[in-house]
């Protein structure tokens, strides 16, 4: 069984310009960022929320205090995988209670992770509200998910996986689809 | 890999590779310690029998946390229970427990080799929660992620461990551990309870009978508790103890500036550790409690959770969701 | 009538090592030669393997009367044959005690009854083996004992000892002794070391033994007697007896296959590693093999202890002391000793012929006349021992599943073929 590139979604560039919109979106939803804190997913919604970060420093100048969420304390699946997954950190240094919260995910598939990211977060306290950003959405939801801000949609089939590649954790900025052939 | 080991019956198998891990593992459990709700769903549905044939109010009730913070239920026997002063034996104990279809055990129990004895016959984990005089696994780790946290690394550090030697699974499983970091011991107590072959127990170790001498220089020194129930063999009077072996601050100074006191618990204060000492800026006893539950909240994490270690791994696998 | 033909063998008391046939009539050697015929025998062909004198293990347990539960005169006995043993000796700590001539006499019926090997028991020195009155030693040599022990324990004190001794001498019984200090061995459950300290197991320090062997050593001095130092484990009681044997005492002793064989390294939590005298040290045993070549030590004897299977599956220190022993006994010697060339084949023999024959004050030979209790075996065959094919009702024993060169091919007792594999 091999894994095969089928096309590529989005160059290093087009990630960038897609943020940048999202970025915008942001703070135009939330009225100007304020009490607004961002929640980077491990591992890839953490470099992606800190870039978010640094664009609405950048042209609304506003600092949005960044947290890292691991979920895999709070996955529901893990009983069918083998080993135990290895557990890392979260780091919200900040309050959640009557904050409004964005999750921020690569990529936007079952809804599973989302579920698990909302409940290390009620654990840690009452937010006001919670919404959901992802840089890209290839549909197939098992739960009543949906992203509050979206980068790209794509179409997807079972066997595909959308992968996200930046530059902070894979060597490269671009994100492509692949299959699984045998 | 820590991950494929089935049982945590020991420290002295696991290698440096595997501790480190289990250390790494705690930290994020650490960190939970501090959520206002700390309540997990990753082992909901699984059971832990705590099977503790031998009194402990403190290791049982930080399993029995550690287990229920990360949603578990458990299955509780208790060492006054009629079943064992019936006598019923050991392996029928556990057979029983097992018909109930816990998914692990942590058991303690005052034989050495019991856990061992466990594991051979069940098909579920086991976790060694102190047998006899041989280890106490999950204390030896919650020392060393004591000891890490607050002086950055293991290596290299001298460490003094003082009192009954000859009885204490806790000295034993440090030294192990702690051994394998490159650490050098000075063991200290009364001659009947530090006999010559300690020095056997790890490449760096050194019985003396002068405590000033052992804890000199030392960057950590352990205080075992007085076991009272041996101090009447031979009979040592506590007098003669608290003079003799009795961490005192005047002591404590020919230690390393900012050296960590440790004990395992529970402590009598004047008799081997002097209260001044027990509750002073190095002692870290507190910090050894709340390490406890975080590094037996990795250790049922890991060798509790999940599938059993022979499950396949199912067809489909999905890659945006594991990152 | 039984012809023996083409066997090699091997007789102490005579020094004989040659190629000989032996014709047995009923309980005796009648002749012996080469190219032996006898139109009306029954022939058993030894080529390629030992014949040797019959096997005399001194000391055992075959605990009936009362713990039949582990064993019997009739398992006992038919283990100790497949094990290439013609006589076994009993120890008296059943239940009763065989501390008076009805317990002897009750034993010696039952295994003429259903014996596979002649039994000889060993009757207490103190009644009850308490430690305190002298037994009815007097009445159990009329009733058949070749000994007295209060084995499984020391004599208890020095002065009963020595009553013993000099009530023994008189009778010209042994006195064996399982040498021991009860106040340093308390609670232990193998040897004190680096071992028992890694293992967090109670340990019994050497001296427990050879502090015993020397007080026996000194009693025997004083008193003359006949002493046997049963199981002996450690160099330092080894020292004791060397020392005893240069003052011309008549003191003897044996080791047990497991002693010359396993150490406390050997030891984790397997219960089936767990015997009194416990497992010594490298060095112990590398000086009980140099006593066992230069004659120091008399004889090998297997302390065969069964205990059935539930008593020995629990924690290590609640288990009972003991193993089993008579089949692997000439294995482990042949493996252990020989083949490694720490001794020779006559001297193995000897061992477990005239050495345990002396001891008894017996003699043990091949020769027209004889009793025809021989033991027929060999050094090459490849064999795997398996407990659960032992006739014996117990299964305690570190050797299960342990493979072979050499080993008992066929036992006579009386001559009758009790074994023949």
């Amino acid at each position: 069984m091999r894994i095969v590139e089928i096309r590529q979604l989005l160059s290093a560039e087009e990630i960038d310009r897609t943020l940048q919109r999202v970025a915008h979106e942001i703070v135009e939803k939330t009225s100007g960022a304020n009490d607004l804190a961002l929640i980077g997913v491990r591992r890839r919604g953490v470099p992606l929320s800190d870039r978010l970060a640094k664009m609405i420093r950048a042209f609304a100048h506003v600092d949005v205090p960044v947290g890292t969420l691991d979920i895999t304390l709070y996955r529901d699946d893990l009983s069918t995988i083998g080993p135990q997954p290895v557990v890392q950190s979260t780091h919200i240094d900040f309050a959640v209670d009557d904050r409004d919260l964005v999750i921020v995910d690569d990529v936007l598939y079952t809804g599973r992770t989302t579920r698990a990211a909302m409940n290390g977060l009620f654990d840690l306290g009452r937010p006001r509200r919670i919404m959901l950003c992802v840089l890209m959405d290839r549909g197939h939801r098992e739960l009543p998910v949906e992203a509050t801000f979206i980068g790209r949609t794509v179409e997807t089939t079972d066997t595909q996986i959308v992968e996200v590649r930046l530059r902070e954790i894979d060597g490269e900025e671009r994100v492509v689809l692949v299959d699984r052939v045998s | 890999m820590f991950q494929r080991l089935q049982h945590l019956l020991g420290i002295e198998s696991l290698s440096r590779e595997q501790i480190t891990f289990v250390l790494d593992q705690a930290k994020p459990f650490q960190e939970f310690q501090r959520h206002p709700l700390k309540k997990l769903a990753t082992l909901r549905g699984k059971t832990v029998a705590l099977a503790f044939f031998e009194n402990s109010t403190r290791t049982r009730i930080s399993f029995a946390t550690a287990a229920s913070r990360l949603g578990a239920d458990t299955m509780n026997l208790q060492a006054e229970s009629s079943s064992l002063k019936k006598g019923e034996s050991l392996l029928d104990t556990v057979r029983t427990l097992e018909a109930m279809r816990p998914d692990g055990i942590v058991i303690r129990h005052s034989s050495s080799g019991a856990p061992e004895l466990v594991a051979e016959r069940l098909g579920i984990p086991v976790i060694n929660a102190g047998d006899g005089t041989h280890e106490h696994p999950s204390q030896a780790l919650l020392d060393a992620l004591t000891i890490r946290d607050r002086k950055g690394k293991l290596d290299g550090w001298n460490v003094t461990i003082l009192g009954d030697i000859l009885h204490s699974r806790v000295a034993r499983s440090n030294i192990h551990l702690l051994s394998k970091f490159g650490v050098q011991f000075r063991l200290c107590g009364p001659a009947m309870w530090v006999p010559r072959e300690v020095e056997s127990l790890g490449p760096n170790v050194r019985r003396t009978g002068r405590i000033e001498e052992a804890v000199e220089g030392a960057d950590v020194v352990m205080v075992l508790r007085v076991q009272t129930e041996r101090i009447h063999e031979p009979a040592l009077a506590p007098e003669e103890y608290i003079l003799r072996y009795q961490l005192t601050p005047e002591r404590l100074r020919l230690a390393r500036p900012g050296a960590l006191v440790l004990h395992p618990g529970p402590m009598i204060r004047g008799l081997e550790i002097d209260p001044a000492v027990a509750d002073g800026p190095q002692s870290c006893v507190l910090e050894q409690v709340t390490n406890g539950l975080a590094v037996r909240m990795a250790l049922l994490y890991h060798l509790i959770g999940g599938a059993p270690i022979d499950a396949p791994h199912p067809a489909k696998e999905r890659s945006n969701a594991t990152d | 009538m039984l012809l023996i033909k083409n066997g090699r063998v091997l007789d102490p008391a005579s020094n004989t090592d040659a190629m000989l046939d032996l014709l047995v009539d009923g309980e005796r050697i009648t002749k012996s030669g080469a190219g032996l015929a006898a139109p009306n025998a029954e022939i058993f062909d030894a080529s390629g393997l030992i014949v040797a004198p019959g096997f005399i293990d001194l000391h055992c347990h075959l605990r009936e009367p009362g713990q039949e539960i582990s064993e019997t005169i009739e398992t006992g006995t038919r283990a100790a044959a497949r094990g290439g043993f013609t006589a076994v000796c009993c120890m008296p700590n059943t239940q009763p005690v065989n501390d008076r001539a009805s317990v002897t006499l009750g034993i010696v019926e039952r295994a003429a009854a259903v014996g596979s090997t002649r039994v000889w028991p060993i009757g207490a020195a103190s009644a009850g083996s308490k430690g305190e009155a002298l037994a009815e030693i007097g009445a159990m040599k009329d009733a058949g004992v070749v000994a007295v022990s209060d084995d499984g324990k020391p004599v208890a004190t020095a002065r009963l000892m020595r009553q013993v001794m000099d009530y023994c001498r008189d009778l010209d019984l042994p006195v064996i002794d399982h040498c021991e200090d009860p106040s340093l061995a308390a609670g232990g459950v193998m040897r004190e070391g680096a071992q028992s300290m890694r293992l967090g197991l109670k340990g019994i320090p050497s001296q427990s033994e050879s502090i015993c062997v020397g007080r026996d050593v000194e009693l025997a001095s004083l008193t003359g007697a006949r002493l046997h130092i049963a199981h002996m484990s450690t160099r330092a009681s080894l020292d004791y007896v060397r020392f005893a044997k240069r003052l011309a005492l008549r003191v003897t002793c044996e080791v047990t296959p497991h002693h010359f064989t396993l150490i406390d390294e050997d030891v984790r939590y397997d219960t089936n590693y767990k015997m009194n005298p416990p497992l010594a040290t490298r060095e112990d045993r590398d000086e009980l093999i140099g006593g066992l070549a230069d004659g120091s030590v008399d004889a090998i004897a297997t302390d065969h202890a069964p205990h059935h299977p539930a008593s020995k599956d629990v924690e290590f220190d609640r288990a009972p002391f003991g193993i089993t022993g008579f089949e692997t006994a000439l294995a482990l010697g042949l493996s252990g000793l020989v083949h490694d060339g720490r001794i020779s084949l006559m001297r193995l023999v000897e061992l477990f012929t005239t050495g345990p024959a002396r001891v008894l004050g017996l003699e043990r030979k091949i020769a027209p006349g004889e009793p025809a209790d021989l033991t027929i075996f060999s050094t090459e065959h490849p064999w795997t021992f398996r407990a659960a094919e032992s006739p014996s009702k117990s299964r305690n024993t570190p050797f299960d599943g342990r493979t072979f060169k050499g080993g008992p091919m066929a036992t006579v007792v009386a001559g009758r073929i009790v074994y023949r594999r």
